[in-house]
């Protein structure tokens, strides 16, 4: 099925782009309740070599790397694991907290991971585990992923059967467990800090930083928290180097990304690509360009938390920081599309409404903020008078609000606001 | 399965509070925390009931009223909605008789709503129970729902 390329007009000329499937290499190719298909395509042959190595030259390993935080941040997760192994000396214990709390809105590519080859972020888990000298990691999974869930306990107890788990690993003297714990549809837990709270059996409130987890984390220990896509690239990079990693992708964003491409697109999907593709590949190559014929209109990049950008951006290179210089973002890798006819600002206003419904009431600006912006949002929608005005101020009220709020939440309604503004000016105020 | 065997299957230490509340409630029959329950979980943790209640309270999978035996919820996040969800919830409130929140008088269903449930790539979606249903249509609302009522005695 082919459908429609996303714009024809000003398009330059771009060789076809393929999917670079490192992470999603076994992807729908193997049992994903087995370990023997797991470790026959591969599986725990990183976890073998890196506890011959020695865990200092594992952490420089992934910051030579040059491997990004993927669940949106982009933060050097060689740099996190070097504070986390060097916080608090005298601390008696360290730990390792894997993100799969994965709720921003068109964001599914942990869930692709989890359901599909879970062996590779639980090998991750181990060796960022033996990276830090930690011996225990929690596992916080969104409570509605019930097929994640599933997975991942079946691969965990299979990983302790085969002694990748457990007391004196591969009897190399390092012990690591491994446990679940499940979220309750608190979006704002899938914040770092926020999810250390909730593990420790309490209301998703955000914690005051400094101290950052790497100092006190979890039950007050040093603490990594690493998103699931993130893991997921440690076992490869161990296995084949930092120089094939950083073969991969851009000089300053190396190695793959997973995007979902959801919305108007004949393929809507989960993609892994080297970073540095442009958003019309994406469309156009791997989603099968625009659904039903219709022309493209919009994308909002990185989900409730991100940005939208209109054709003129089709062409820019999709990497932590040239959307960044760009006024953009690249976030979890969503790339929600939208066609011709479809209202921008119903899509602002739901983004609005998703922050309201998830704000947690602990800071003010953010509390009485984003209840604001969906009033003043009803108000823009149903033809209030001196539109521009009002569009203005919410702006500046989000602008505010970021510079207000402990947590990203109440840091993140300017994202999507501030770039609607900027490139559906009309369309908001008239 | 009793509260108290449910609860000892856990440590009694704080940071298994919320895998608790989810035992306990999905133990029940209508799927809710019962005060009774909320008061065994805070005596087990010894842990005050504010505190339990606080919890329970913040997070939307935990109900604090009785539903029915197969909650559904709507996803009505950015890609569901661009997908149509709103054409969904209406059709389900139709087919139903109640307004989301609210259960049916038989106490077979419970219509709520949900932030986005991952599933944007065969958007509207929505899960009944653990289970998700993808590329909703008119037909294939009322055949789930069909299939739900005819299990049922």
């Amino acid at each position: 099925m082919g459908g429609q390329p996303a714009a024809t007009q000003n398009q330059k000329k771009t060789a076809m782009i393929k999917e670079q499937r490192i992470i999603l290499k076994n992807a729908g190719r193997i049992d994903p309740m087995s370990i023997e298909a797991s470790m026959a395509a591969g599986g725990y042959e990183g976890l073998k070599k890196a506890l011959t190595m020695d865990p200092f030259a594992i952490i420089d390993e992934m910051t030579e790397a040059g491997l990004r935080g993927r669940g949106g941040a982009g933060f050097s997760t060689g740099m996190k694991k070097k504070f986390t192994s060097r916080g608090c000396q005298e601390c008696p214990r360290r730990y390792v907290v894997v993100n799969a709390d994965e709720g921003e809105p068109g964001t599914f590519k942990d869930r692709v991971i989890m359901e599909q080859d879970p062996h590779l972020y639980i090998e991750g888990t181990i060796i960022a585990g033996f990276s830090i000298r930690a011996d225990k990691g929690y596992i916080y999974i969104r409570g509605e992923y019930h097929d994640s869930i599933r997975k991942t306990e079946r691969a965990i107890e299979e990983a302790y059967r085969k002694g990748f788990l457990g007391k004196n690993i591969l009897g190399s003297g390092f012990n690591f467990d491994l446990e679940i714990k499940l979220g309750a549809g608190s979006y704002l837990c899938g914040e770092e800090l926020t999810m250390l709270e909730s593990l420790e059996g309490k209301r998703g409130n955000p914690r005051i930083k400094p101290p950052f987890p790497a100092e006190k984390g979890v039950f007050g220990m040093p603490t990594l928290v690493n998103n699931v896509e993130t893991l997921s690239n440690v076992p490869l990079i161990v296995r084949h180097g930092k120089d094939w990693y950083r073969g991969l992708g851009t000089e300053r964003s190396p190695g793959t990304k997973l995007f979902t491409i959801s919305g108007q697109v004949a393929r809507p999907g989960c993609y892994e690509v080297g970073l540095g593709v442009t958003l019309r590949q994406l469309i156009d190559d791997l989603a099968g360009g625009m659904k039903d014929g219709r022309p493209f209109k919009a994308a909002l990049l990185g989900g409730a938390a991100g940005t939208f950008v209109d054709d003129s951006m089709l062409d820019e290179k999709m990497t932590y920081d040239n959307l960044r210089e760009k006024g953009a973002t690249l976030g979890s890798g969503a790339v929600i599309v939208m066609a011709g006819g479809d209202p921008v600002r119903d899509l602002l206003y739901n983004c609005l409404r998703f922050f309201k419904h998830e704000s947690c009431g602990k800071c003010v600006p953010c509390r009485v903020g984003t209840t604001m912006l969906v009033r003043e949002m009803d108000d823009l929608r149903n033809g209030a008078p001196a539109k521009q005005e009002l569009l203005d101020r919410m702006v500046r009220e989000a602008g505010l609000m970021a510079s207000t709020s402990l947590c990203p939440l109440g840091q993140s309604p300017i994202l999507p606001l501030q770039s609607a503004a900027r490139f559906f000016a009309g369309e908001l105020t008239t | 399965m009793s509260t108290q065997l449910i609860l000892k299957q856990f440590a009694p230490e704080q940071h298994n509070l919320l895998m608790i509340l989810h035992a306990l409630q999905d133990a029940h029959p209508q799927h809710y925390l019962t005060e009774e329950a909320l008061e065994a979980a805070a005596d087990y943790l010894n842990i005050t009931k504010s505190s339990v209640y606080g919890v329970a309270g913040y997070y939307t999978m935990f109900s604090l009223k009785p539903r029915g035996r197969h909650i559904i919820r709507v996803c009505v996040s950015a890609v569901c909605e661009l997908m149509k969800s709103n054409g969904v919830i209406d059709l389900l409130e139709q087919e139903l008789g109640i307004r989301t929140g609210e259960t049916t008088p038989c106490g077979l269903f419970t219509l709520e709503v949900s932030e986005c449930l991952g599933q944007c790539q065969e958007a509207p979606s929505m899960m009944i129970n653990d289970r998700v249903h993808n590329n909703l249509s008119p037909d294939r609302i009322r055949e789930i729902l069909e299939a739900i009522r005819r299990q049922e005695p």
